[in-house]
């Protein structure tokens, strides 16, 4: 009996790029509606502005991620440190 | 009569019986004991029972409203789910302490006063410790004994408080806080260590990883959100909740990016995910209360999903770092599947539990117009996706495809992921069983489209985020430190101090009195007559400037004549005369 063939899909770079392109369609079409309908006000005029959440989530990863990283040079130690 | 029985009498009467029973028996009762209790609670209604006398107190051990069911529902699903994922164990210790543990945790929700509160609250403690035992390593024991004195530590704090609030003339039931004194703040201290607020967090990512595969699932959903439901019901509105909250949620977010083994990087989402509830509490109005109660429910449901994936992964390869884990998804398609809904229902993706529950928090927030709390629950939010919802399936499933083809999870662990999964979904599409529940009437509405748009963006572009930084996010064998620095470090130290002190002043005390003394003396009382003259004689012919020579000489002669016994007195009468020149100097003097 042949031995069963794995499911290689995503091994190949070409699929990682029609998965990316997809990823990209992806996010335009959930700011696409904000150009068209009013969003209400919470706090600020900025929040009705389209793309506000998309610019909001990307803009809180970055921080979080560098600030994460700098964090680390001072945080992190080997994982023997305690032993 | 039923209606009067406590929901942890059953699991307890379950843990005692549990090691009589046959291991057949024992595989059916364990998951008989929460679903008999599920339905016990169901049928409760509200009121008290079960009052009792102690320590001269009016004591309720039974009160039903529906804060309290609430949680007794969420804890007995979560208990079969997480029992039916344990099928596989042979032995019974571990079941028993999951079972006294859990029921601990019921009586504590249903208690309705401070001390039954607080004994179920340090049961809850002890049992729990033996979930990390039961992996018999090094490090599981010493997590293990860490823990146990984290939260021993905090149950003094939480009992100092009752004590100085019964003294005070405070009402021994257990009501919502509202006079800020010491005693509530020391109660609230011990719930927050419960809770693990930082900077007393560090016992959970600490202790929880180390705990065996299924003791971890069991482990995340008691200690933590009881101290939640303790929370909610002693100290809703107070402010410093919220601070405590925000704290919690991006505290949790940073230590989980940095942190290498999966199951740690769910232990620390754990503390985010909490810090939504607790900063809920701290808002205090009826839909936050509301809010941390279905986030509570749906918290508990979709972290045991993520705990069993990881469980799963554990088990089928013996191995939790990210890195050197990988490309599991070849392998592992249904644990993937799994995990990657309790990912999204984590991350309140639309469609999936936490959307219809945390939304109701950060929407508490804008209606307090609480600009601060809003901005960082947004955060956070887009924070979660990071970190629980890409970065665990990402890492152990995808990522680097390090070789490794175990099996699939058995098929009772696929059970019970699949029945944690139907629940993410179903309380993702159909909240309105989840809303009937809660405390207070519920007028929410997660699925406007607005809302909805608003929330895809924030999550799919923090995930876009992700993959544009991924090489800052590349995982290192690397630990990071945290609070529990301080007393491992601080540990060390202390012993280190107390063994130079103690030791140091043991070993010269045993040079001095154990040797040094007793051979002076031994050599004394060898011939004390030879050694007295010789004391006296040396340096006196010392000053007399004799040499070296002569005084060897008359040394030597001493000898002799004491050997041959040549002294005209004998040796007690020297000892006689001397001991009477002393007190007679000791006479006069005095």
């Amino acid at each position: 009996m042949k031995p069963k063939r794995e499911w290689d899909w995503l091994d190949h770079p070409q699929n990682i790029r029609k998965l990316r392109i997809a990823f990209y369609i992806l996010l335009a079409l959930t700011v696409l509606p904000d150009l068209f309908m009013h969003k209400h006000t919470l706090f600020h005029r900025v929040e009705s502005w389209p793309g506000f959440y998309a610019v909001g989530g990307f803009l809180s990863c970055a921080l979080i991620i560098i600030g994460s990283k700098l964090l680390g040079f001072v945080l992190k130690r080997k994982e023997d440190y305690y032993d | 009569m039923t209606e009067w029985l406590p929901p942890s009498l059953i699991f307890f009467v379950g843990a005692l019986l549990l090691p009589l029973l046959p291991g057949k028996a024992r595989k059916i009762a364990i998951i008989a004991v929460p679903v008999l209790t599920f339905w016990l609670i169901t049928t409760l209604a509200p009121g008290t029972g079960w009052h009792y006398q102690l320590f001269g107190h009016d004591l309720t051990l039974l009160r039903v409203d529906r804060l309290s069911k609430a949680f007794g529902y969420v804890f007995t699903l979560n208990a079969f789910a997480a029992f039916l994922f344990a099928a596989h164990l042979r032995g019974w210790h571990e079941h028993v302490a999951a079972l006294f543990y859990i029921g601990a945790s019921l009586g504590a929700v249903f208690a309705g006063d401070l001390i039954s509160l607080y004994l179920f609250w340090e049961v809850m403690a002890v049992a729990s410790t033996f979930l990390i035992l039961a992996r018999r390593t090094e490090k599981a024991n010493r997590a293990g004994f860490r823990y146990v004195m984290i939260h021993l530590l905090g149950g003094l704090c939480f009992l100092a408080g009752i004590l100085l609030h019964l003294h005070a003339g405070g009402s021994v039931g257990f009501e919502a806080f509202t006079d800020r004194s010491l005693p509530a703040y020391l109660i609230l201290l011990g719930f927050l260590v419960n809770a693990a607020a930082p900077p007393f967090s560090a016992w959970l990512s600490d202790a929880y990883p180390e705990a065996t595969v299924t003791g971890g699932i069991i482990l995340t959903a008691y200690t933590t959100k009881t101290a939640v439901y303790t929370l909610i019901r002693g100290f809703p509105g107070w402010e410093i909740l919220m601070v405590v909250g925000g704290i919690m949620a991006i505290y949790g977010i940073v230590y989980a990016i940095l942190e290498n083994d999966m199951r740690r990087i769910l232990a620390y989402s754990i503390i985010n995910q909490v810090g939504f509830m607790v900063c809920g509490i701290g808002i205090g109005t009826a839909l936050a209360l509301n809010g941390a109660v279905a986030h509570a429910f749906s918290h508990i449901i979709y972290k045991a999903l993520l705990w069993m994936s990881a469980g799963a992964v554990l088990h089928m390869t013996g191995k939790s770092k990210c890195t050197e884990l990988g490309g599991l998804y070849k392998s592992m398609p249904f644990t993937l599947i799994f995990g990657c809904i309790g990912a999204l229902a984590i991350s309140s993706f639309p469609g999936f539990s936490g959307y219809t529950s945390k939304p109701m928090i950060i929407e508490a927030s804008v209606h307090q117009g609480l600009y601060w709390v809003w901005l960082v629950l947004e955060v956070a939010s887009a924070g979660v996706f990071l970190h629980a919802g890409i970065k665990f399936p990402y890492f152990v499933f995808f990522a680097k495809d390090r070789g490794l083809r175990p099996a699939e999870a058995p098929a009772h662990m696929q059970a019970a992921m699949f029945f944690m999964a139907f629940l993410c979904l179903f309380l993702g599409f159909y909240p309105q069983p989840l809303y009937a529940i809660l405390p207070f009437p519920v007028h929410f509405k997660p699925y406007t489209f607005e809302h909805t748009i608003n929330q895809l963006q924030l999550l799919l572009f923090s995930a876009l985020a992700f993959f544009m930084f991924l090489p800052l996010l590349k995982r290192t064998d690397t630990i990071s430190l945290d609070s529990d620095w301080f007393y491992r470090k601080g540990g060390k130290l202390f012993v280190s101090v107390t063994d130079r002190v103690f030791n140091g002043l043991n070993s010269w005390a045993d040079k001095v009195f154990v040797r040094r003394i007793p051979e002076l003396t031994a050599r004394f009382f060898a011939s004390p007559g030879v050694y007295l003259q010789k004391l006296v004689l040396i340096p006196y012919y010392r000053i007399q400037g004799m040499s070296q020579q002569p005084i060897q000489q008359e040394m030597g002669r001493i000898e002799r004549r004491a050997r041959e016994g040549a002294y005209p007195v004998g040796v007690g009468v020297l000892l006689a005369v001397l001991f009477l020149t002393v007190m007679s100097l000791l006479f006069f003097i005095g």
